[in-house]
């Protein structure tokens, strides 16, 4: 069974866990990453992570459903059973707007809603290692994955130097439930082939 | 979301450091009182999801499913013997049941708006009263959904509004008809607020669940939170999703009662026929979901003990929107009448003046002036605004105002058709007013559910504006006020 080892460093200040984040990261730790009970603006330029495309998503499902709602409108009036109402066009694109609009809205907003769910690995009923169980109170939990080159011992001190309140050292099995910010994490599934068995 | 130069290291840079150093000027008052740091936020506005329901509370939720029981035995009359149980004629074939609808669905606009626009407005405030705003939100418009619903008669036939491929040719939907737009607008409406609150609610739901003291509690909140871990990843997509619902729900949210008055406006009956009607329903449905946050959130903050979460500021904030929105409606009355005399149509003329200001339902009338534009004028005064008494007594009767509107505009018209010989007058049956009575009841037992399993401020957003907006922060700001503003904007600077 693959596992990963972590040292797991606490900070009860984001003051103090920005400078941290950027000592750890310039001395060439592996941050797993870092859990905070909120979101802490600048954070995620500070880890080094790129912006997310989530927006783009969004509006790509926008332009779906505007596409979808203007064109099965059009056919359905001037093609399928083109209906005489009360003698109006059969093409009224006035009167398309307001389920265009609403389309595009309802496509855009459940399309963004799935992709985050599924971005995040997240569902009901879905269980995922928690480092800290304070991390979603009051603690900004630093998570370092331990590799060959640095030692427990020397990232505990580390940490310590840095400001973290509580310094502890975990082994998780490793998969999704730890986050899939590693690239042989096949999603919701286990590893297939243990990594050092 | 800030960005970056191109080429510079993120994170690297001495600004990141005094990122968390927002000030805010000393003038605002603080949205969060008393001394708090991120844990007592914690603890204060999950207790008492924790600990049991006191008396008050199983009285009301008692109260509530009585009256949720007697809205099914209505309906269920209905549905059996049919709508003619209503009194709804050939005259008159709107009533309680649209007017019902209406309030209901205008109530159910002021948590998107509180969410979505204040959020892209950037008001702090915001964050005190959104959640629970928006679930008011979600339950109204469940009650709304249930009188168009009901209102068909055959009810098992409803699914015949939805464009599908059917055996009937396939006969498709009128996709010109204002009530099918409403069809999509509500349930739209309805689809997104519930995702927007429902991913709000992701990360306090893990709140909860991590310091459950009892298996089930962290098995259910476990369940509800989707796994939810605050990875700081998740939170920079989280943070991208709520920016967009917020943009996507604002448009929609004034879409919604547009399409609403859209019912109406695309008629030819007198007092109906106006282009005023969406910037005025959309105007009066803020209107009146303020005053129904008013009513609940008064209650709530006494009840849950979270005074300092919602402050008098918080109250008075809303109450300067009702003012607001209550003028406009305001306007909007006085310009119809205008209309009515200076456009020369006789039938706007008659329609306004002598059935709807007089006439056998004029009281009607002038009780909808009285709650909606005289009385709100009492918020010009700040002692008004910020007294609780006061407030909560003009959230009831802003609300009876704004169903009177309703009642006014779908009755008042209807009433005085163009043949005389159909004159007609109009009371409700006792099934349209327990249907009515058990839509309160289906809000309020959601809402008691919502009060005690759910946090019902947002925890997360609470503390990411405690330490500019706290009370014991905020009086700390003094220090950067005395530094010269050079220092000052270089500490402050945002990248």
């Amino acid at each position: 069974m693959a596992v990963k080892k972590f040292v797991v460093g606490s900070f009860d200040d984001e003051a103090v866990l920005f400078p941290a984040v950027k000592k750890v990261r310039a001395a060439g730790y592996k941050i797993h990453d870092v859990y905070t009970p909120f979101p802490v603006h600048g954070l995620d330029h500070a880890l080094g992570l790129r912006e997310t495309s989530l927006h783009t998503a969004g509006f790509i499902y926008g332009i779906t459903g505007t596409t979808t709602a203007l064109s099965f409108m059009s056919w359905v009036f001037t093609t399928d059973w083109p209906m005489n109402i009360g003698g109006k066009p059969h093409f009224p694109l006035p009167a398309f707007i307001p389920i265009t609009f609403e389309l595009t809205v309802l496509f855009s907003a459940v399309g963004m809603v799935m992709t985050f769910m599924y971005l995040c690995q997240m569902a009901p009923f879905v269980k995922k290692h928690i480092f800290h169980p304070r991390q979603t109170d009051d603690l900004f939990v630093m998570a370092i994955e331990l590799t060959e080159k640095t030692p427990a011992a020397d990232v505990k001190a580390f940490l310590d130097s840095v400001g973290a309140k509580e310094i502890n050292e975990q082994t998780v099995e490793a998969g999704w439930w730890i986050g899939r910010f590693d690239k042989e994490d096949k999603l919701f599934s286990r590893p297939a082939a243990p990594v050092n068995a | 979301m800030n960005k970056r130069s191109p080429g510079s290291d993120p994170g690297m840079s001495k600004a990141q450091n005094t990122m968390h150093l927002k000030y805010e000027s000393t003038l605002r008052e603080p949205l969060i009182d008393g001394v708090k740091d991120y844990h007592q936020v914690t603890e204060d506005i999950i207790s008492p999801i924790e600990a049991k329901p006191g008396k008050l509370w199983y009285i009301g939720l008692f109260i509530s499913v009585l009256l949720l029981l007697f809205g099914v035995f209505s309906v269920t009359w209905e549905v059996y013997w049919g709508t003619g149980v209503w009194n709804l004629n050939k005259t008159i074939g709107w009533g309680w049941d649209i007017t019902n609808f209406v309030w209901w669905v205008g109530i159910g606009h002021a948590g998107t708006l509180i969410s979505a626009i204040l959020l892209l407005f950037r008001q702090g405030w915001r964050t005190g009263v959104n959640r629970a705003a928006e679930a008011m939100t979600i339950f109204a418009v469940m009650c709304a959904g249930q009188f168009p619903i009901w209102h068909m008669g055959r009810v098992w036939m409803a699914f015949f509004v939805m464009p599908y491929p059917n055996t009937r040719g396939p006969l498709w939907v009128n996709f010109n008809s204002p009530l099918l737009w409403d069809v999509f607008a509500i349930s739209t409406y309805f689809t997104v607020s519930l995702l927007f609150w429902y991913s709000g609610l992701l990360p306090d739901f893990a709140t909860v669940r991590d310091r459950a003291k009892t298996k089930l509690r962290k098995y259910l909140y476990g369940v509800a939170s989707f796994g939810w871990t605050g990875s700081t990843k998740h939170w920079q997509r989280h943070e991208s999703l709520s920016l967009v619902l917020a943009g996507l729900s604002t448009p929609l949210v004034l879409s919604v009662h547009t399409i609403v008055s859209f019912d109406f406006a695309t008629s030819v009956i007198p007092g109906w026929h106006t282009t005023i009607f969406p910037p005025y329903f959309v105007a009066g449905a803020i209107f009146s979901g303020f005053a129904m946050v008013q009513t609940l959130l008064i209650i709530t903050r006494k009840i849950l003990g979270l005074e300092d979460y919602i402050t008098l500021g918080h109250v008075e904030a809303m109450n300067k929107v009702i003012v607001l929105t209550g003028s406009i409606v305001g306007v909007a009355y006085l310009t119809e009448l205008f209309m009515a005399w200076y456009s020369g149509v006789q039938y706007e003329f008659d329609t306004f003046y002598k059935f709807r200001a007089a006439g056998p339902l004029g009281w009607s009338y002038w009780i909808m002036m009285t709650c909606n534009v005289i009385s709100p004028q009492v918020f010009w005064f700040r002692k008004m605004r910020r007294n609780i008494m006061v407030t909560f007594i003009m959230s009831i009767i802003v609300n009876i105002g704004m169903w009177f509107e309703r009642f006014v505009i779908i009755c008042t018209s209807l009433y005085r058709d163009y043949l005389p010989s159909s004159w007609s007058y109009y009371r409700p049956s006792w099934p349209e007013v327990g249907f009515y009575l058990g839509t309160f009841g289906l809000f309020f037992t959601c809402y008691f559910l919502f009060a005690k399993y759910f946090p019902v401020i947002a925890v997360a957003e609470i503390k990411s504006i405690l330490k500019t907006s706290g009370q014991n922060f905020k009086e700390k700001m003094d220090v950067y006020e005395e530094q010269d503003a050079e220092k000052f904007a270089h500490d402050q600077a945002h990248h």
